[in-house]
């Protein structure tokens, strides 16, 4: 076990904007270390898998880093995380963007693409297509208590931007939903691990309000 | 449901807002990270920076911009204007910017569409649009460059549908017959857009009023819409905008019930 630090840790390994969540963070007081480093991160109080990207790039980054039995252990620790985007996708068994991939495994369960050819009513009459990727405000389903949903009503809305989503096998862990199309799963929990498919990092005050949840949950359980 | 966004867009020279018509007569107006506060503050749903330095010295000022607005402000942010490679995606995502928008570039070279989207991936990949209409030819429309002033007699709609082929995740669409004129955006060419490609269309150029934003939603079928000047000098406040298409039954975010600690 390494020396614990008071920061919670943003894994980088090379992909998007980490930029956002850490100052986000550090915006509402939680010092933070953006690092690829194993050690570093493990002595964390939480940490953050945040992701933009492709999943077998983001896959095949995690395994170049020497990051994927780190993360597996981790998670197995119940020690507080909070996936964002491509981190709560990577939890999964395997997704079939751009071919099958496997991902992190920690929970059963595919991450699968929106359905070609979806529709809503448009105002006036008529069809609308629906565009993909699902990018903008939509709103979100609280399913279960949570202490990093803490405050966060059903409604509230969050900035997305994916055109893939996960679907757990099992349906328990299911804490938040959002509908485009069809309903999908917006968020997934189980004890200290928290993994949302949108971006709190970009969602003004109600992402800000997750963010310091977990900065919080992370200085007590971390 | 998905809302319909809301975006302003700053024009920045220099590392300052600027405002002119039809990209001529800029007009000196304001620091762009305080501007971006203030739209941050109304819950503007995006942010747009278009990059409009005409001198090569000042090209890197952009940067410092964004890398300061991300720091203050935590909503998308996409900045445009002169990237040409994947050096300049990289510094502007690096510095905070969530999404880069390719205007120029694309038309030279198409494929540099294609290697952005698989490097950093469609979601960042904004194809930025200036088109004209075909005097003469109604329902036709033409692809400019270098800010509106260059003709390059592609048709504006096979191009939209081609960017999304070279995998763009999403198109900034102005007409440039509009821009700047305040008689609101040029409808049919954006409802032929949006009709044609399956990713999302902002509509851009000549809003000067808040019909006009509820014109660009409902008969042009875009997804979001941009202004710049309506909100810039305080005619309308973002709120406004959002409670008059609301009130139109148009599905936008609701003012945030959410305190953020």
């Amino acid at each position: 076990m390494s020396p614990k630090s008071a920061a919670i840790g943003v894994v980088d390994y090379g992909m998007g904007n980490l930029r956002s969540v850490g100052k986000a963070l550090e915006s509402l007081g939680f010092p933070v270390a953006v690092t690829s480093d194993v050690s570093v991160l493990d002595g964390c109080r939480g940490v953050v898998l945040p992701g933009v990207g492709a999943f077998r790039d983001c896959m095949d980054n995690l395994r170049k880093g020497g990051l994927l039995p780190f993360l597996s252990d981790y998670l197995a620790s119940d020690r507080p995380f909070l996936g964002i985007c491509l981190g709560l996708q990577l939890l999964f068994s395997e997704s079939e963007e751009f071919g099958r991939h496997e991902g992190l495994g920690f929970l059963p369960g595919k991450v699968v693409r929106f359905p070609a050819g979806m529709t809503e009513p448009r105002q006036g009459g008529g069809e609308r297509r629906l565009k993909i990727p699902h990018m903008g405000w939509n709103r979100i389903d609280v399913t279960l208590e949570h202490p990093v949903l803490e405050g966060i009503p059903s409604g509230s809305h969050f900035y997305f931007v994916h055109s893939y989503f996960v679907a757990p096998a099992d349906r328990s862990v299911v804490a938040a939903t959002s509908s485009y199309g069809i309903d999908f799963t917006a968020a997934v929990a189980s004890g200290n691990r928290l993994a949302v498919q949108f971006h709190p990092e970009k969602s003004q005050s109600a992402g800000l309000r997750l963010l310091s949840n977990f900065g919080r949950l992370s200085r007590e359980a971390g | 449901m998905l809302a319909r966004r809301i975006i302003p867009c700053l024009d920045v020279a220099g590392g300052r807002v600027v405002k002119g018509v039809k990209f001529l007569d800029l007009k000196d107006a304001g620091d762009p990270v305080e501007v971006a506060r203030r739209y941050d503050r109304e819950e503007a749903d995006e942010l747009v920076f278009l990059d409009i330095t005409a001198s090569h010295e000042q090209r890197g000022t952009i940067i410092d911009v964004v890398s300061r607005t991300a720091e203050q402000v935590f909503m998308p942010l996409t900045v445009g204007g002169g990237v040409r490679t994947v050096d300049d995606i990289r510094a502007l995502l690096k510095a905070g910017a969530d999404k880069v928008s390719i205007n120029t570039a694309a038309v030279f070279r198409p494929e540099f569409v294609r290697e952005a989207a698989e490097r950093f991936g469609s979601q960042c990949t904004v194809v930025a649009i200036d088109a004209r209409a075909v005097p003469g030819s109604p329902g036709k429309w033409e692809v400019y460059t270098h800010g509106g002033r260059k003709t390059t007699g592609i048709d504006a709609v096979e191009w939209a549908a081609r960017m999304e082929e070279y995998g763009a995740g999403e198109i900034l669409l102005t007409s440039m017959d509009r821009d700047g004129t305040r008689d609101g955006y040029d409808i049919p060419l954006t409802r032929a857009i949006s009709d044609r490609v399956g990713i999302p269309v902002i509509a851009s150029g000549g809003v000067g009023n808040l019909q006009h934003l509820a014109d660009g939603l409902t008969a042009g079928g875009a997804d979001a819409v941009l202004a710049a000047s309506i909100f810039h000098y305080g005619e309308y406040t973002v709120a406004q905008a959002r409670d008059f298409l609301r009130d139109r039954g148009i599905p936008v975010r609701p003012r945030t019930a959410v305190p953020a600690i």
